[in-house]
């Protein structure tokens, strides 16, 4: 029991070490890519923006919920 | 960092550790958890009005994450939560309006912040009477696990109020919904009911109002804890989405703010949800208790110092 409960902290500590690395690169991709664009879209075009926020925060956790679930079963596997 | 669409400086690891504070109490309890993130963003220096906003949108994110990992355990009601959505945005709207009337009479601050203590410290004290009458009752044995049992029946939980939410039960005014995911039977109009209350504190407060609506669930409706926690955040989805468009219009969302904070929120919520498995009903509702007092502490304190946070 307590093997199997460090096993799993173990797991995400690793899962959790790897997510950083992905979201610091994520931060800087989506900050400087869409920045600029949806500054100049909240400014000139409300409802198309307010669109876009929804699609965007939603897209974002779908995705990321994916990458998470398969980092854990990847990490999981590997040290079965 | 600059943010460009709220003109405002803030480190990101900041919103990464507020969203991962949020998603984990967001996962746990099925709550917004918008009386933490309000806080914390003005205390960057973001204007109220984008507080507020990009608040809601960064709870669709986590909302999203933490209903799709408890729909895996078996504790989202779709079919509750959809009914549920439409009496929350109806009753956020008259909530709002009813904002709109305290400003033209010129009193809004005293009135909200007198209604928000009291509510908040109510559900305090009620929370925290049944789930501690219920334990001592239980004599510290969890009757969660059924084994051979439905889905619903399996997370079952008792509660000391149980004979009054029967009572509610019982009254079969047409239409009456079968829930088998809940494992109840109740009057549409006692679900709407349950969802106008919550939207109106949701419009007249602000954020989700997951304080009231959880409570709400498991003492009026009979929902179990469980399933009460994964149905709030996916009828959150909803009504914050709702919630996100109009304050998106009017200029008050800054969704990269949103994006940053919820890349924290994704991990919170997954270890919010995987936790509920260790903990029978009563236990979680014992937990909630101090949430409420938090917003209620929050409410006193701009109340003292004049400061809005």
């Amino acid at each position: 029991m307590k093997q199997d409960a460090a096993k799993s902290l173990r797991v995400f500590a690793a899962e959790l070490a790897i997510y950083a690395v992905l979201v610091t690169g994520y931060f800087f991709l989506v900050l400087n890519l869409l920045g600029n664009w949806l500054y100049q879209l909240e400014t000139q075009h409300r409802i198309l923006y307010a669109v876009v926020a929804i699609l965007l925060i939603a897209g974002q956790a779908v995705f990321l919920d994916a990458v998470t679930t398969v980092l854990f079963r990847l990490l999981r596997r590997r040290w079965r | 960092m600059f943010f460009p669409i709220s003109h405002s400086h803030i480190d990101p690891f900041y919103l990464v550790v507020v969203g991962f504070v949020i998603g984990i109490l967001g996962g746990f309890f099925g709550v917004g958890g918008s009386f933490i993130a309000g806080p914390a963003l003005r205390l960057m220096g973001v204007d109220w009005n984008y507080a507020v906003g990009t608040d809601l949108a960064h709870i669709v994110g986590k909302s999203i994450v933490a209903a799709r990992k408890h729909r895996t355990l078996g504790n989202v009601d779709l079919k509750l939560g959809m009914i549920m959505a439409l009496g929350t945005i109806g009753g956020a709207e008259a909530g709002a309006q009813l904002i709109q009337a305290l400003k033209r009479a010129g009193n809004v601050n005293t009135v909200v912040s007198w209604v928000a203590i009291v509510v908040y410290v109510s559900i305090s004290v009620f929370m925290l009477w049944e789930s501690h009458k219920t334990l001592t009752l239980q004599k510290g044995g969890s009757r969660r696990t059924v084994s051979g049992a439905t889905a619903a029946a399996s997370k079952a939980d008792h509660s000391a109020f149980g004979p009054v939410t029967k009572k509610i039960q019982q009254m079969k005014i047409w239409p009456v919904i079968n829930l088998p995911t809940s494992g109840i039977q109740i009057s549409l109009w006692t679900i709407l009911a349950v969802a106008v209350v919550g939207g109106f504190f949701s419009g007249f407060l602000g954020g989700g109002a997951g304080y009231i609506r959880m409570p709400s669930m498991v003492y009026v409706l009979g929902v179990p804890t469980h399933l009460a926690v994964g149905t709030d955040l996916f009828e959150i989805i909803i009504s914050a989405s709702y919630g996100t468009f109009t304050h998106a219009i009017k200029g008050n969302v800054d969704i990269l703010i949103a994006l940053v904070m919820h890349t924290g929120a994704v991990i919170g919520a997954q270890i919010g949800v995987f936790a509920t498995q260790y903990f029978a009903g009563p236990k979680i509702r014992l937990a909630f208790v101090p949430l409420p007092l938090i917003g209620a502490a929050i409410v006193v304190y701009t109340l003292v110092t004049g400061h809005k946070l």
